[in-house]
């Protein structure tokens, strides 16, 4: 480790989030941090193959993990055809999740429950701003080319700067691929670095679009890497890759979280995107990120789900807890 | 709770999987199980064994204890019902066992939980693991049924199967030892551990609703006295063992010139080996699989762990945090990964040991407080120990890792085959270059490259050295459970009798010797014995060999490692010119053998042609014996691998003097061991005629090694040294009952047969694959792969 990485690590930061959690400055650059990385991708698999035979979340379990669950969605909608009054849809399901009937059958009236961010393209950044008023929602915004990341730099930097004075205070940023695939870490530290720094005091969230770094050697590079920019979350995927967020692709990112954490003592967030639909999986996700990095880490300030239609499926899982019946889709409120 | 409370604390749930179904059969049964025999179960008046759940004592059955009549009635049974089980044929065989495979299948929770309440394995384990993997079994091996006829038409069933299994894969033991034999057309008598017989007891159930014929399977209760009079038996042609080491040496000594097969497998301490390349966090979830899956009641747990000294503190930082989160608990909560230890017993002796253990020093990281109250034993992890250590030299049977590092290959190698074990391995690294490389020289019969405790039907499982032979699973495991057909008993050999007195030997005095480490040696004892010709005219004196010889023999034999590590083909060409040089003394060869056996020009001259074809056989075959590529469900190949088993220490029969000679060595050679042998006495000078020309033929010193003298002298010190690999003996009857009982020492693999079991002559009989498949051990190399 470099003498400025050291000095990093004892440095007293001063950058808080809303869970008074110390942001992660970052590192310096340094080849040492990451160029020893392999991951065995069989051996990763079968441990990602294991969480759901090793632990099980029942009944009122079941039910009080789904609740956090949904406090942990950013609730996102990011289609060519979105318009505002779909956006306005997403941010009322956000700020009042789970229908009233529901709540009143958990006794949960009271307790103060939102998802932790809407998640949308600047476009709507005004719509959204505008509907989430005071509901202590977060508002955050793809950003830097979403999906593909290939525009201009200069133009990429600006988005993000355009993002955050529209009201945007989380921007989730791609990575350019091409600097993965073709071995060129220090332009991607730069460019995160960057990004990092467009972004101000709005949370930093990287999407690896791990579905198209090719092995899982390189999803971990590259998240060590974007943690030694500053990311203050490491995501998996736009949701636009033909493979998305998968158990073994989030455990290889989630132990370089860890790693992370051990070398610097800072703990960045994961935010796996694209393929958690369901409550069964989303259970998986949150077990895993429980066994690996402890609870500390199933707080909305350091885990995040990337999803559109999760909250759907939870509320039916919720709905079969209280009723003992399988509810329908139609039931529940469209996002 | 509130679902506010349980929201802030997100704990799992107690998830305990119902035990209703278990309890209910358990009471159709009213608790008490006597034998399972001729496919009734036999009436008995005392049930004096109790079957307890260790996770919280409770009495779940009671068991009899079958006594020497009821074995004998068992096997009776099996007895009779054998003939017509092997004349149903393989697609009648095959439909039997298919038919068991998917039955089990239909009762596997309940198969699970049964084995989860006798045994205190977690109830993850049993349904993921166990069961399965037994079901897979039946499968595999219905299949196998199918297949014998075309694909092991030279061999037929041993007969009746004495097998004898452990507590801590009851179901899945049961599966490895029934489904081979009864594939191959074996029937058996089958004793489960007093400690765990309820899945045999309900196996046993599911036989008769399988159609398996009365007879064919029978399961019998009963403790150690009860395996000891099966294994003895002597209806019994073949035992099966899966144990602890001290008892199969036992076994072994209690079956000694029996004429059984036997195969053991037993105890291990087996490596698991990292490599500073190797993903670290892979390897953390490793040791899970390797040491803590099933409280470390595994033969071929990972219980050494051997690491690079460069990336030792990682990773023990990383597996203490690991073991914080593991969770011991109700073996029938799905959310532990601990259970209980077997019994009460086995938990005071992992807690002795360990405790023991640590007046010899050693630092010891548990999670959380051993309660002696309970059979609960946490994950243990011992480190700052040295070889010396007992904790590293002893099998614990339990939860309980070492830690040692190493800063070489070499030092990693030598750390691992430190052991009088040699069941498994496992090799971290991601670079396959270094794996491919450190699997074949580690001593033992599986090797798991980056993963840990995997089985399948389709692979061999088996260790060498104390963790005993043969093999359970794949192609491989087949050959237990099988003779082969073509062998046929010769008239004895007629040795002359002396003349009295000798007269002088003719023509210029010829100094036999002995031939170790490629010179000519003198015996330690200074003494010779006579040879007499068919007549009975004394030919010459040779060496009067003894215990030191034998030793100096295998010390040179152990130095001549190179013959091992050379390629097939430089041995096939070596084996080649060792025929060219003998075919030039035909002509010499033949008066000998004339004068010596009394062999006609004739029989003498077809005897020596079968040699020079013979060696030629070797030579082919030298470059040819593959291994297998086994299809297991996996991403990945598990490669089995022929390899030569080291020393051979070959006792050879009087039969066709050359021709037997050649047709052991030839096998031997051609596969990469080296060879001490010892000639049968009557015409030992012929294999001493041989030594000028193996001098000639580039068969480097020490790969071939000949001592003369009295057999019943020379095999049983063969048989005890713990440096011969293996140990091919021709004989009587007290001979190989010597050989036996000396092998039990460090559980040599032997290979005994009556003098004049075969004629050397016929192809079959003097080369069949036997001879090759003696020659080598199978290794099982599990390779996953993916980036």
């Amino acid at each position: 480790m470099t003498e400025s990485n050291k000095a990093a690590n004892n440095k007293v930061v001063s950058l808080h989030d809303s869970h008074g959690l110390p942001r992660n400055p970052g590192l310096a650059f340094d080849t040492d941090c990451f160029a020893h990385i392999q991951v065995n991708r069989s051996a990763t698999e079968r441990r990602a193959a294991s969480y759901g035979a090793r632990r099980s979340i029942k009944q009122q379990q079941q039910a009080a993990w789904l609740f956090k669950a949904v406090s942990l969605i950013d609730l996102t909608t990011l289609a060519g055809d979105d318009t505002e009054a779909r956006v306005r849809r997403s941010c009322a399901n956000g700020m009042n999740p789970l229908i009233p009937a529901l709540r009143a059958q958990l006794q949960l009236q009271s307790w103060p429950l939102s998802t932790a961010a809407i998640c949308v393209y600047h476009d709507m950044l005004e719509a959204a701003s505008v509907a989430l008023a005071g509901s202590g929602v977060n508002l955050a915004a793809v950003s830097t080319g979403f999906p593909a990341g290939l525009s201009p730099l200069p133009l990429r930097l600006q988005e993000i700067e355009y993002s955050v004075a529209a009201g945007a205070n989380e921007i989730d940023i791609v990575i350019r691929r091409r600097h993965v695939l073709e071995g060129n870490w220090q332009a991607l530290y730069d460019e995160v670095k960057a990004m990092r720094q467009a972004c101000g005091d709005a949370h930093i969230k990287t999407i690896l679009a791990t579905g198209e770094l090719g092995t899982l050697s390189n999803v971990a590079k590259a998240s060590m890497i974007c943690m030694m920019a500053g990311a203050d979350f490491i995501k998996t995927s736009t949701g636009k890759e033909s493979v998305n967020a998968t158990l073994p692709v989030s455990l290889t990112m989630v132990r370089m979280i860890r790693e992370y954490h051990a070398m610097t003592g800072y703990r960045v967030g994961f935010k796996p995107a694209g393929g958690v639909s369901d409550a069964k999986t989303a259970l998986l996700y949150m077990t895993m990120m429980k066994e690996e990095l402890g609870l500390r880490w199933l707080q909305p300030d350091l885990f995040r789900f990337g999803a559109s239609s999760l909250l759907g499926d939870i509320e039916k899982q919720l709905d079969h807890y209280v009723s003992g019946f399988y509810s329908a889709a139609y039931r529940h409120p469209i996002g | 709770m509130t679902l506010q409370e349980a929201f802030n604390n997100l704990d799992y749930s107690s998830a305990l999987e119902s035990r209703q179904a278990a309890d209910d059969w358990l009471a159709t049964q009213h608790h008490q199980f006597s034998h399972y025999v001729d496919g009734q179960w036999l009436a008995t008046e005392a049930y004096p064994i109790a079957v307890t759940n260790p996770a919280n004592g409770e009495q779940l059955a009671s068991i009899a204890c079958a006594d020497e009549s009821q074995v004998d009635e068992a096997v009776a049974a099996a007895t009779a019902a054998q003939s017509a089980w092997w004349q149903l044929g393989g697609m009648g065989r095959a439909k039997v066992m298919y038919a068991l495979a998917r039955n089990l299948q239909k009762h596997a929770r309940l198969f699970a939980v049964l084995e989860t309440l006798d045994n205190g394995k977690p109830i993850r384990e049993s349904r993921d693991a166990d069961i399965p993997l037994a079901i897979r079994h039946f499968y595999h091996h219905a299949g196998w049924a199918k297949l014998q006829a075309t694909e092991l038409s030279d061999y037929a069933p041993v007969g009746v199967v004495g097998q004898i299994i452990p507590w801590n894969f009851p179901l899945l033991m049961l599966a490895w030892k029934i489904a081979p034999a009864l594939a191959m057309g074996n029937t058996l008598v089958l004793k489960p551990a007093e400690q765990t017989p309820l899945t045999a007891m309900l196996f046993a159930h599911l036989c008769a609703q399988s159609g398996v014929p009365n007879g064919v399977v029978n399961i019998i209760n009963g403790d150690g006295s009860t395996g000891a009079l099966l294994a003895a038996h002597a209806g019994v042609q073949k035992v099966a063992f899966t144990g602890s080491t001290q008892v199969g040496k036992a076994i072994r000594r209690a079956t000694a010139g029996q004429h059984k097969k036997l195969s053991l497998e037993l105890g291990g301490k087996s490596a698991f080996m990292v490599f500073e390349d190797a993903d670290l966090d892979a390897v953390v979830e490793g040791i899970v699989d390797a040491i803590w899956f099933n409280q470390g009641e595994v033969c071929c747990a990972g219980s050494r762990l051997i690491v690079q000294a460069s990336v030792e503190q990682r990773l023990v930082a990383k597996l203490k945090l690991r073991m914080q989160s593991l969770l011991n608990g109700n073996p029938l909560d799905k959310s532990i990964d601990l259970g209980a230890l077997v019994s009460a017993d086995q938990f005071q002796r992992v807690s002795r040991l360990v405790s023991d253990g640590l007046q010899y020093g050693g630092e010891c990281y548990q999670c959380t407080e051993v309660d002696s109250q309970t059979n609960f034993y946490p994950a243990t992890l011992i480190s700052d120990v040295e070889t010396s250590h007992p904790l590293v030299q002893e099998e614990v049977f339990g939860p309980v890792l070492v830690c040692m590092s190493f800063r070489t290959q070499s030092e990693a190698v030598a750390l691992a085959n430190n052991s009088r074990y040699g069941l498994a391995a496992s090799i971290w690294s991601e670079n396959i270059n270094l794996a491919l490389d450190v699997a074949p020289k580690i001593q033992a019969g599986v090797v798991w490259i980056n993963s840990h405790n995997q089985f399948d039907a389709a692979c061999g499982f088996g260790g060498v050295k104390e963790s005993g032979f043969g093999r359970e699973g794949g192609k491989e495991g087949l050959y237990e459970y099988l003779v082969p057909k073509y062998l046929q008993a010769q008239p004895s050999v007629t040795l002359p009798t002396p003349k009295q007195p000798a007269g002088a030997t003719q023509s210029i005095d010829h100094t036999q010797k002995f031939y170790i480490g490629g010179k000519q040696a003198r015996p330690d004892s200074g003494l010779s014995r006579a040879i007499y010709d068919h007549q009975g005219e004394l030919v010459e004196w040779l060496g009067e060999g003894g215990r030191k010889d034998i030793r100096n023999a295998v010390t040179a034999a152990l130095k001549a490692q190179s013959w091992s590590a050379s390629h097939g083909h430089l041995r096939a060409q070596i084996l080649y010119y060792l025929a060219e040089n003998l075919c030039l003394r035909k002509s010499e060869f033949i008066a000998r053998m004339s004068a010596m056996t009394g062999a006609e020009a004739e029989q003498a001259e077809a005897e020596f042609d079968t040699s020079i074809g013979r060696i030629f056989t070797y030579a082919a075959w030298a470059d040819k014996y593959d291994g297998q590529v086994h299809n297991a469900p996996y991403r990945g190949v598990t490669m089995a691998l022929p390899e030569a088993k080291g020393v051979i220490g070959i006792v050879a029969p009087e039969r066709q003097p050359l021709l037997s000679i050649i047709s052991l060595l030839l096998p031997a050679l051609a596969m990469g061991n080296r060879v001490v042998l010892v000639p049968g006495e009557h015409a030992a000078n012929i294999a001493l005629d041989l030594i000028q020309v193996l001098e000639t033929s580039d068969i480097p010193a020490g790969v071939v090694n000949i001592i003369t003298g009295s057999k019943a002298v020379l095999a049983p010190q063969l048989a005890g040294h713990a440096e011969v690999n293996a140990l091919w003996c021709w004989g009587n009857n007290d001979l190989l009952t010597g050989v036996e009982m000396a092998s039990s020492e460090d559980l040599k693999v032997t290979w005994c047969h009556a003098e004049d079991d075969r004629d050397w002559l016929c192809e079959q009989q003097g080369a069949g694959n036997e001879f090759l498949r003696q020659a080598i051990e199978i290794k099982n190399i599990w390779t996953p792969y993916g980036d």
